[in-house]
């Protein structure tokens, strides 16, 4: 039976000091459940990075299930760094496809505004080798900012198409109700903002944020017996790459998407260029760009002047991060997955608002943990009714 | 997080001698070693040292370190290649941020990475620095 995706629920996501992981955590799958209309979930699969240090709380499968009235349920936690969203998604989505449960609740959240930015740094270093990364003392901005060079480097990119991306993000999460930064930023404000870590800027990092997203995948048959708008899930892939970023034969391209999207796109029997809109994990704008290309929808290293020359707008196609990205719509790093496979599924049922893509059949989720250690490609179709 | 003891000592050959190994069937050198070759599934390995003499492949400027490295900052991090397909993660040392280039030859130093606390383990470790000359005879 293949999985549809019948129902989504989002928090704002933003500094949100008068919510709790938990509390994000819980308002975001009633709203699924409640979206979606096809009763209550047989399993929950919670995403979640770094809960243990940030909040010294685990066990997070069991505990949600609890707090929405669910004890009893299979609940399990998932975790693969920045993709965890990704990986939490495939699991539930692999469970339905099995057929071992009709009705799933896929839920992720990250609480970061509880710990300062220096335990934030040091919490989203355990996406790396601990011996021989972290131990020398670089923070995860860095080594994207080394990956950042080398691509510029290699393929000539200039600092107004790296910046590009950025712009393109804030642009489209004005009209996103649940973005952090809701305003434009100017081409001229990106390259004036002060190195993170050289040389990415500031304005080309997402943002550290709370937040909370949940779907709800069910069976075809449940979704047209509820009368509720749906999205097919063509497909679910993950794939890995070398763990030690130094050990990467080739810098400057993710094969962990790769092979996900060739493996996602064969089980569509689709190709990039079916695809209307795209949301990838543009943690750093440099891996935004090393997701299109790897992705396909752009050879390799182009994607930046593509971006910079505006073909990737509401418009284009693929409508890239069309309600923000990681950069605008902020990045609640267990939450983001599920935030892209959302907002693809508003988009591909009519419901994304200011922001709708004309005739959106067909959208991909691109999700990243780590540089590009562990990719996630979710391809959806939208069922018109 | 506090350091453990024996974590740091077990590490300790490799980090302070560049103790890699090398597959004895395709020959990859992997930094720190290997159990299972990652690229043709031999488990039979020799213990390699690493060339303490390389180039820069990238560097960072690190602003905003982990914890640990609180009150550092700013410092240079590196990928240094070694050799073909031989690569570490460093910290460049004895030269300011903007005098670093990506291709200069750097070298291998034992230097200290931090010190856990006041009653804790010290951290050490190799880091790179640009590679001495010596004067022309």
């Amino acid at each position: 039976m293949r999985p549809v995706v019948a129902g989504v629920g989002m928090t704002e996501v933003g500094e949100r000091w008068e919510e709790g992981l938990m509390s994000l955590s819980v308002k975001a799958s009633l709203a699924a459940i409640d979206s979606a209309k096809v009763g209550r979930p047989q399993a929950v699969f919670f995403s979640n990075m770094m809960s243990g240090r940030l909040q010294a709380q685990d066990h997070l499968g069991a505990f949600l299930a609890d707090l929405i009235g669910e004890a009893g349920l299979p609940a399990i936690r998932i975790e693969a760094a920045c993709g965890s969203g990704g990986a939490a998604f495939h699991a539930g989505f692999s469970s339905v496809l099995a057929g071992l449960y009709d009705t799933v609740l896929v839920v992720g959240a990250e609480k970061m505004s509880d710990c300062t930015t220096e335990e934030v740094t040091t919490a989203l270093m355990t996406a790396e080798d601990r011996e021989y990364t972290e131990f020398v003392g670089t923070s995860f901005v860095g080594l994207n900012a080394m990956v950042h060079r080398l691509y510029v480097e290699k393929y000539g990119v200039t600092e107004p198409q790296m910046a590009a991306l950025s712009v393109l993000g804030h642009e489209n999460a004005v009209n996103n109700p649940y973005a952090q930064f809701r305003r434009r930023v100017s081409l001229e404000e990106v390259l004036e903002s002060p190195y993170v870590a050289d040389p990415i800027r500031l304005l080309e990092a997402a943002p550290m944020s709370d937040g909370a997203a949940a779907v709800m995948l069910t069976t075809e048959d449940k979704a047209e017996q509820a009368h509720v708008p749906y999205a097919q899930v063509l497909s679910s892939r993950v794939g890995t790459d070398a763990f030690r970023l130094y050990e990467r034969e080739d810098l400057t391209f993710f094969s962990s998407v790769r092979r996900a999207a060739e493996e996602a796109c064969r089980d569509a029997s689709k190709t990039p260029s079916d695809m209307d809109i795209v949301e990838v994990h543009d943690a750093f704008t440099v891996v935004g760009y090393l997701a299109l290309d790897a992705l396909g929808v752009s050879d390799r290293g182009k994607s930046p002047e593509m971006t910079e020359g505006g073909r990737f707008g509401l418009t284009g196609r693929p409508a890239v991060n069309t309600m923000g990205g990681l950069k605008a719509r902020g990045h609640p790093i267990g939450a983001t997955g599920l935030y892209q496979v959302a907002e693809v599924y508003l988009q591909l049922t009519g419901k994304a608002g200011k922001n709708q893509v004309d005739r959106a059949r067909i959208g991909a989720a691109v999700n990243i943990g780590g540089v590009g250690t562990t990719s996630t490609v979710t391809i959806l179709e939208g069922v018109s009714r | 997080m506090r350091e453990s003891v024996p974590r740091a000592w077990r590490e300790a050959e490799y980090r302070q001698r560049l103790v890699g190994s090398r597959c004895a069937k395709c020959s990859l050198v992997r930094y720190p070693p290997r159990i299972i070759c990652p690229k043709c599934g031999s488990r039979e390995h020799e213990e390699f040292q690493l060339p303490r003499v390389g180039r820069v492949l990238t560097y960072t400027v690190i602003r905003k370190g982990p914890v640990e490295f609180s009150g550092q900052e700013p410092y240079i991090v590196a990928m240094v290649e070694l050799g073909e397909n031989m690569r570490i993660l460093s910290q460049l040392t004895d030269v300011s941020p903007e005098d670093v280039k990506t291709g200069m030859e750097v070298e291998a130093v034992l230097r200290k990475y931090r010190e856990d606390s006041d009653d804790g383990v010290i951290l050490y470790g190799i880091k790179f620095r640009p590679r001495l000359r010596r004067k022309a005879p």
